[in-house]
């Protein structure tokens, strides 16, 4: 009776021996790689995952290897990984992102005038193949460039997957292509470089059959970048006693034309925005 | 004797009946030279044009045609889409046989009313007056092709499903308010300012006005409507206008003026130079500017608006005032405007500037 007593409590103890479960968890787990995940014991078990978008239950043998698909971790982050049956296990697998191979690229503005200082702004999020943003450190490089002019080359590191460029415009208008490039991937925005506002603003009059022609020479900014046609440009004509006329003309192929009532004695001057030009009267010369 | 009676009053009865109904043309005097021009434009004010060309002498040598075109306006002007909607009449002159009665005409159009002042000669033909119909020398513009050759800006915006999170879209352009000033007139507080397109491309804008009180609380929010030049191509200054009626200036801690601005196709073209304008003095002592608008392109534009910005000798803004002209302005023909100038403003003008709004309703070659 004694030993059968004995007996009963070793089968007792041993059994429980026998479903003991632990798991190995590997030192390192990438975003869409597979992932195998070393159990101990014996018998049945539940594996409970738990991550950012992810929750997965399956049945395994303790003893056996269990295999995550790669599919399986495709978000980063921390996973909580847990085996019920018999003594509870659990442990936590963080998750890295995967290489650099998406970038996603802010730019602002998407016009800005010439010669202006930390005007343009670039803002770049490093990501993986899995949208995962990469928070490693990553080199960015930044390139604006305009036709005719040389190309602004910035080298930065992305830190938390997030790296920012604030740079001024160039002096050559054009259709600046700003490009963000990490490793073979790049993402390219238009920013605009526009003429600043008209300087030197001048010019002529001459009489045909339908008035006074007056008609600008090519209006242009202060570093010579020619305005953009559709421009306004305003022409007054001052006329002797208190009348006047105004003509609010187009810049077209980069020069203004307006007519005007000849009225002799008239002084005409020329403006566009806050700019003015200069002044012709009209019958007595400049 | 009772059948008898009840014909009697059936006749009785049609009489009245076609007495009342019958058109109004019968009762209406045209025996004297003031009846004759109420009649007229009683009949234009009920549609009836044929019925008030027949009141035209036929000396006048005007076909029907040409006599509505004056009257209801031609080539979609505001003209076109007003109705008069009242006519007072006053005789200037009766000599006998002839005479010259001014008719003060209010027509109602969308953007409020619009008078017009028309001094008719009227002769005397057997009793019943008519009226010579005057002739209106309309400039015309010989047969030409003028070769058009505006700008325009299409905008192609940033397809929100193809594009990827970060990609950017074509901005709206940079507008300023480069000058603000409120005065009090009329009973209400104006807001008045100029804004600029410091962009390179065109925009649609508006400000939003919106007045505090002394206590903090809003007195009142508007927006400028129609007393600003909406669409403005790059470097275009326009004048600003935001009325806010029964409030009293005293009662304003603050202001707040909010410029929107669109990026919207459009057209450089057309070119309407404003010119010969000058303030002048009207026999009743008011101030008017007057000019003449000359749209240099080949586009009809059927609607011009004028808006008139007025400075002090500090170069501040101290008033805008605005007229729709009632005549589409045709190519390369001098239309006259005229709008009227505050009598408390008047005095203290020291320049002014005029830019035309413009609508054109045939867009297709846009």
């Amino acid at each position: 009776m004694r030993h059968k007593t004995t007996i009963s409590v070793l089968v007792c103890v041993l059994g429980a021996v026998g479903f003991a479960a632990d798991m190995r968890l590997p030192d390192k787990a990438v975003a869409g790689q597979s992932v195998a995940i070393g159990t101990s014991g014996s018998g049945e078990a539940t594996l409970y995952v738990v991550g950012p978008g992810t929750a997965i239950k399956r049945q395994i043998k303790l003893g056996d290897d269990v295999q995550l698909k790669g599919e399986e971790l495709r978000n980063s982050g921390y996973y909580q990984i847990a085996i019920k049956g018999g003594a509870d296990v659990s442990k936590e697998l963080y998750v890295a992102p995967a290489a650099a191979e998406k970038i996603n690229f802010l730019a602002r503005p998407s016009r800005v005038p010439v010669g202006q200082p930390k005007v343009i702004a670039g803002t770049a999020f490093v990501f993986d193949q899995f949208e995962n943003l990469v928070t490693a450190p990553t080199p960015v490089t930044f390139e604006l460039s305009v036709p005719g002019a040389p190309a602004k080359v910035e080298r930065l590191t992305a830190k938390n997957g997030v790296s920012y460029l604030q740079t001024g415009s160039g002096t050559k208008a054009g259709p600046g292509q700003f490009t963000v490039r990490v490793g073979d991937n790049s993402v390219r925005r238009v920013v605009e470089e526009t003429a600043s506002e008209p300087c030197n603003l001048r010019f002529k009059l001459h009489k045909e059959k339908e008035g006074l022609i007056a008609t600008t020479d090519p209006v242009r900014d202060c570093s010579g970048n020619a305005v953009p046609d559709g421009t306004i440009v305003t022409f007054i004509s001052a006329e002797p006693g208190k009348g006047r006329s105004t003509v609010d003309a187009r810049v077209k192929k980069g020069i203004a034309r307006a007519v005007l009532p000849p009225v002799p004695g008239a002084t005409i001057s020329v403006a566009s925005g806050v700019v003015l030009g200069n002044e012709v009267r009209w019958g007595g010369g400049e | 004797m009772s059948r008898l009676l009840a014909i009697i009053m059936a006749v009785i009865t049609g009489v009245l009946i076609a007495a009342g109904v019958a058109p109004t043309r019968q009762k209406e005097k045209t025996t004297s030279p003031e009846g004759t021009v109420r009649a007229f434009y009683d009949r234009v004010r009920a549609d009836d044009y044929q019925g008030a060309y027949a009141l035209i002498a036929p000396s006048s040598n005007v076909d029907f045609a040409t006599a509505h075109r004056d009257i209801a306006g031609r080539d979609g002007s505001l003209k076109t889409l007003s109705q008069l909607q009242n006519a007072d009449t006053r005789v200037i002159a009766n000599h006998g046989n002839e005479a010259l009665v001014r008719a003060s005409l209010e027509w109602r159009t969308a953007v409020g009313e619009l008078f017009e002042n028309k001094d008719l000669k009227l002769v005397n033909d057997n009793g019943n007056w008519q009226i010579v119909w005057p002739k209106r020398h309309e400039q015309n513009l010989a047969p030409q092709v003028i070769p058009v050759n505006y700008l325009r800006w299409d905008i192609i915006h940033s397809d929100s499903e193809a594009n990827e999170w970060g990609a950017q879209n074509a901005e709206s352009p940079h507008v300023r308010i480069t000058s603000m000033n409120a005065v009090e007139s009329e009973g209400k507080v104006i807001i008045l300012g100029e804004l600029v397109n410091e962009d390179t491309v065109p925009g649609y804008v508006d400000v939003q006005g919106i007045l505090i009180g002394k206590n903090d609380e809003q007195l009142g929010e508007e927006t400028s409507f129609d007393k600003i030049s909406h669409v403005l191509l790059p470097k275009e200054v326009t004048p600003f206008r935001i009325d806010f009626d029964g409030v009293h200036l005293n009662q304003v801690k603050k202001v707040t003026l909010n410029p929107t601005s669109i990026l919207v196709p459009a057209s450089a073209d057309p070119v309407i130079g404003v010119l010969h304008q000058q303030l002048e003095k009207t026999d009743s002592g008011h101030t008017l500017l007057k000019g003449e608008l000359m749209n240099q392109s080949g586009q009809l534009v059927n609607i011009p608006q004028v808006l008139a910005t007025y400075y002090d000798n500090a170069g501040k803004v101290i008033w805008i005032s605005d007229g729709y002209v009632d005549q589409a302005l045709r190519p390369q023909i001098p239309i006259p405007f005229a709008v009227t100038v505050n009598d408390d403003i008047a005095p203290k003008v020291h320049s002014y500037r005029v830019v035309v709004n413009h609508y054109v309703m045939d867009r297709s070659t846009a």
